[in-house]
């Protein structure tokens, strides 16, 4: 009990105080929270893996935000990368190498694999709904429900876009796979007040 | 001395003139550039949208652009404005492809390519 009471307190305090506190655990073998643990902790919780592909970066990037794997189960990725011909309306036709070796990164980190505490909830949303290998991020049931509460007249803006596919008009460290409530600043529009 | 070397080279390329950078065979002409600039401002309506190379790269090349589905901000076309562009075939030939089947409804002919590479060239 006495341990526990110990282990909670010291995430507390390597939590508030950060750096400063780093060198007091780092050589304590049972409390050893260094500050990128820490980190990396919050991320899990808050997050999902960021993009760690250059390839991913420079094919999937070009024309949109470069979605981390993460936020999407591997049935889904598998759907998205065999229509690249006609991909939401646009051509994103690749050879037939590189479709491979992105099928793979993707299905490799895909929301069913990940750890990450954001990809659990995405695949606990889609069990149990009839479509449990959407194309979209944007229709998985956990994501229309975070963002139901964002009025239209706020998505219809031109920074925007008319819908919520560009995740980084509102999230600003997206490209980390970072989606914290207090990291959002909606261009066009400012800070989101809940 | 090590560390003024990278940026002679540095300097360097960026004296280098147009012509010497690589994949240029085609020497833009005044004519296969008007046929080019023709071609990248001429407008198909496909599935109901009105479309050309100018809704994402904009009429002046020589701007930045954006897409037009995504907003996402794409850099400018003309070699003049960002040393970027053409310098890897591969990437070249991709774009030409997904980008001329789009705005077209079909691939470029090696002529039309060349005339657009032409006309972005000489801009
Ligand atoms: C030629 C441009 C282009 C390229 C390259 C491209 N995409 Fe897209 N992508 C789009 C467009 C356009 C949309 C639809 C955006 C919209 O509806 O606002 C889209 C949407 C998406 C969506 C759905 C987002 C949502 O939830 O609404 C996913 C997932 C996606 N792309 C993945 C990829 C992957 C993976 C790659 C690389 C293999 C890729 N894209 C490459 C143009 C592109
Ligand atoms: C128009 C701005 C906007 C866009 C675009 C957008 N979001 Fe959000 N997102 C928000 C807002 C605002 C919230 C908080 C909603 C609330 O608290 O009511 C949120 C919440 C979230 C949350 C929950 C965060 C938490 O701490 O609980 C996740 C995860 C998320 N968004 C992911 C995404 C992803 C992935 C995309 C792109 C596919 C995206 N968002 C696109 C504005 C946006
Ligand atoms: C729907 C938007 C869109 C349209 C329309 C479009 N492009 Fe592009 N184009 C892009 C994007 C996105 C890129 C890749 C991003 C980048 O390289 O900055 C690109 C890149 C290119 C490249 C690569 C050049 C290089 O060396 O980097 C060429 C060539 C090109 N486009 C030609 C064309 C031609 C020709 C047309 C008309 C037939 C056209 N594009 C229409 C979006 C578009």
């Amino acid at each position: 009990m006495k341990t526990l009471i110990f282990s909670t307190a010291a995430v507390a305090l390597v939590g508030t105080l950060g750096l400063g506190i780093q060198g007091a655990w780092s050589d304590d073998d049972d409390h050893s929270f260094s500050t990128a643990k820490w980190n990396k902790m919050k991320a899990r919780s808050t997050g999902v893996a960021a993009v760690t592909n250059a390839l991913y970066t420079e094919e999937c990037g070009s024309c949109h935000f470069a979605y981390p794997p993460g936020l999407l189960p591997a049935s889904s990725w598998q759907k998205v990368m065999a229509g690249l011909a006609d991909h939401f309306g646009d051509n994103a036709e690749l050879d037939a190498n590189e479709q491979q070796q992105l099928t793979e990164y993707l299905t490799n980190n895909a929301a069913d694999t990940s750890s990450y505490r954001r990809s659990r909830k995405i695949m606990n949303s889609l069990q149990n709904t009839n479509t449990p290998s959407p194309l979209r991020i944007t229709e998985i049931p956990y994501f229309r429900h975070e963002h139901r509460e964002i009025p239209k007249r706020i998505i219809n803006l031109p920074e925007v876009g008319g819908n919520l596919s560009q995740c980084n008009s509102c999230h600003q460290h997206a490209e980390k796979g970072s989606f914290n409530e207090d990291e959002i600043s909606i261009k066009g529009f400012g800070r989101w007040k809940d | 001395m090590k560390s003024i070397f990278p940026a002679l080279i540095a300097a360097a390329i960026t004296l280098l003139p147009n012509s010497a950078l690589p994949n240029t065979q085609i020497e833009p002409s005044a004519f296969t550039a008007k046929s080019g600039e023709k071609l990248w401002n001429q407008t198909q309506t496909i599935s109901g949208q009105v479309r050309s190379c100018a809704s994402c790269h904009t009429s002046d090349p020589r701007q930045a652009g954006k897409h037009i589905r995504t907003g996402k901000p794409i850099k400018p076309m003309a070699p003049s404005a960002n040393a970027e562009r053409f310098v890897d075939p591969k990437k070249v030939s991709k774009w030409f492809k997904r980008n001329c089947k789009w705005t077209l409804g079909r691939e470029c002919s090696e002529q039309e390519k060349a005339d657009i590479t032409s006309y972005l060239k000489s801009i």
